[in-house]
């Protein structure tokens, strides 16, 4: 459907996009991840065609974007877009709904039957006579929402759909977007900082970074192997680990980090240093006296419990067994096995469950 | 004090028999500072939109010279347009000059500025969100700022306010390109002046009175215009919420 190739923008100078290449297919959920600051937003005006990029060109349907105001007014035409604050104009809701029809000179009867469609469909049947300005910032997303769709458009575009928003007005747009998505078959091009919204809604995802897109591919390819150590942090991954690989038969690898051995499942080569990357919740643990002989995890650590960190109805966990590991313990078994700050504890981590990538730089740690 | 009583119950007494005089004075003053308030936004909400959607060079120069306007005194204004439609000045074969006309031209001048600082303000007041929405809701350029202008209506109004305001209040230009001449160019302020210099302080607390009810009955007019403009009249003055 999209298709961006060597795309650039600079604004003032300065390099807020570089060279993105990427292509979204046709009735997919494509979610751009990172940090605030990263480009997300700028990414999605070119999209919509609201900034000229520096460099490269985007292609909407085959046909190159890059043409005069008018041939991408005619694009923009077949394009919704949600911005992060959803501006509404001083009006009614039904007449804010019907912007983007009147625009394109639709008749006041077809008006008539679409904007109370578009309502119904976002959840807000009774607010076509409300004013705009006094709705709540929820409200005022999901009817953003409905002045996008109203116009049938075949890619809609969300720069942030729930930054700001409650969890429970959070949830309704999640919902919103899928729903979208599987009912009309709209291609849905969103951003978010937020990484567990990215896994929820995304069929793919595209990390950017720093300006540069720094992986394109499925949840499963970003959350569990990450492309490098920033899109690891980013994705929820603490345990970065530097090795060395000792040796490696068949894909199963010894890797020495410092005095530790672990295993893990890597290609790379003997004397390959590599890092290693754990996902919190792939870590067992287990106080010492229970645990050894009855498990079959490769990699058991015994360490102490440095820190406590409560997080939502799971409590994170890190632990120095001579090297940092963080763990994802549910509050229960927290409470079930009495840990606290010092207490000595083993950690497991499969063979499977480690991530190994070459590291090109860094002494092993 | 005597003066004062004197002349409000003058001036009562003016106002509600309907005195001819008087009646006519107001109409002349109406009719002059409207007409000029009229063209003055005719001219400044186009050329304000002109100003404030386009990026062109000296654009912060040629805003900070408008708002220089603001201040312009009305007798320097009168001065300038009396040169110019003087009988030997460059426009003088309009004969403009001890006419009602010549007035509106030096009403509107006087006013231009103000109104299209103000209505510069205005436009630059609208969020920049609500230009990216209606870009992005595809709406083509002259759609785009037709809606903005919509959008900002009641700082526009504001801005017409003023300088209507600053037209039937000014005594500069009606006296000097007017020069008072009774049932031609007598208008509210430049009576007062006459009137009070000759001592008839009635009369001039009748005029000023009438002044203001005359300022009055435009306001709400032009409110009740703007807010009908989008059948939004019952909340115009912060109505209850939805």
């Amino acid at each position: 459907m999209i298709r961006i190739e060597h795309l650039t923008k600079k604004f003032n100078g300065v390099e807020t996009l570089r060279e993105i290449d990427l292509t979204i297919r046709a009735g997919e959920i494509f979610t751009f991840i990172g940090p605030s600051g990263s480009g997300k937003t700028t990414l999605i005006r070119l999209i919509d065609l609201l900034e000229r990029p520096t460099a490269g060109r985007i292609v909407f349907d085959g046909q190159d974007t890059a043409g005069t105001e008018l041939e991408r007014l005619t694009i923009r035409r077949r394009i919704g877009m949600v911005f992060q604050k959803p501006a509404v104009l001083n009006t009614t809701v039904a007449e804010n709904v019907a912007f983007g029809l009147k625009f394109r000179g639709v008749s006041q009867e077809e008006i008539r039957e679409r904007v109370p469609a578009a309502l119904d469909l976002v959840g807000l049947p009774h607010f076509a006579d409300r004013r705009a300005p006094t709705l709540s910032g929820g409200e005022m997303h999901r009817v953003a929402l409905a002045r996008a769709m109203v116009t049938h458009p075949e890619v809609l575009l969300l720069d942030e759909p729930t930054a700001n928003l409650d969890p429970v007005s959070s949830n309704m747009i999640e919902d919103l977007i899928i729903r979208i998505n599987k009912k009309f078959g709209t291609t849905i091009i969103m951003s978010t900082h937020d990484m567990l919204q990215g896994q929820r809604l995304a069929d793919h995802i595209g990390v950017i970074m720093g300006g540069r897109l720094a992986q394109v591919g499925s949840i499963n390819d970003i959350f569990y192997q990450p492309k490098g150590r920033e899109i690891a942090r980013f994705v929820g991954i603490d345990t970065i680990l530097k090795g060395i690989v000792r040796n490696n038969e068949n894909g199963h690898a010894c890797i020495d980090v410092g005095e530790v051995r672990f295993e893990a499942i890597t290609p790379c080569p003997p004397g390959q240093r590599v890092a290693l990357y754990i996902r919190p919740e792939e870590v067992t643990v287990t106080l010492t006296d229970d645990s050894v002989q009855r498990t079959s995890v490769r990699n058991q650590f015994v360490g102490k419990v440095t820190k406590i960190m409560p997080n939502g109805p799971f409590i994170r966990l890190t632990v120095d067994c001579g090297f940092p590991v963080t763990a994802l313990i549910t509050r229960m078994s927290c409470q079930d096995l009495s840990i606290g700050v010092g207490t000595v504890v083993s950690t497991g981590i499969k063979a499977t469950a480690i991530h190994v990538l070459p590291d090109a730089h860094g002494a092993p740690g | 004090m005597d003066d004062i009583a004197e002349g409000v119950i003058q001036a009562i007494n003016l106002i509600i028999t309907l005195n001819p005089d008087v009646m006519q004075i107001a109409a002349l003053s109406l009719y002059i500072s409207l007409s000029a308030t009229i063209i003055a936004a005719l001219i400044a909400i186009p050329v304000g939109s002109l100003i404030h959607f386009h990026e062109f060079r000296g654009k912060r120069a040629l805003i900070i010279l408008i708002q220089t306007l603001y201040s312009v005194p009305t007798v320097v204004v009168g001065l300038v347009i009396y040169l110019l439609i003087s009988r030997s000045g460059p426009l003088g074969f309009f004969g403009l000059l001890w006419s009602p006309a010549g007035m509106i031209l030096g009403q509107t001048v006087l006013i231009v500025p103000i109104m299209m600082g103000l209505i510069i303000s205005a436009l630059s007041g609208i969020d920049r969100g609500i230009s990216d929405t209606l870009v992005a809701l595809g709406a083509t350029t002259s759609q785009k700022v037709l809606e903005i202008v919509k959008e900002a209506r009641y700082a526009i109004l504001s801005a017409v306010v003023l300088g209507f305001g600053r037209a039937i209040a000014e005594v500069g230009v009606a006296m000097m390109i007017g020069g008072n001449i009774r049932d031609q160019t007598r208008v509210l302020t430049t009576a007062i002046t006459l009137e009070t210099g000759m001592g008839n302080f009635g009369i001039s607390i009748a005029l000023g009175i009438i002044l203001l009810a005359v300022a009055l009955i435009v306001v709400v007019i032009l409110n009740l215009i703007t807010s009908g403009f989008s059948d939004d009249s019952r909340h115009i003055a912060g109505g209850p919420r939805g």
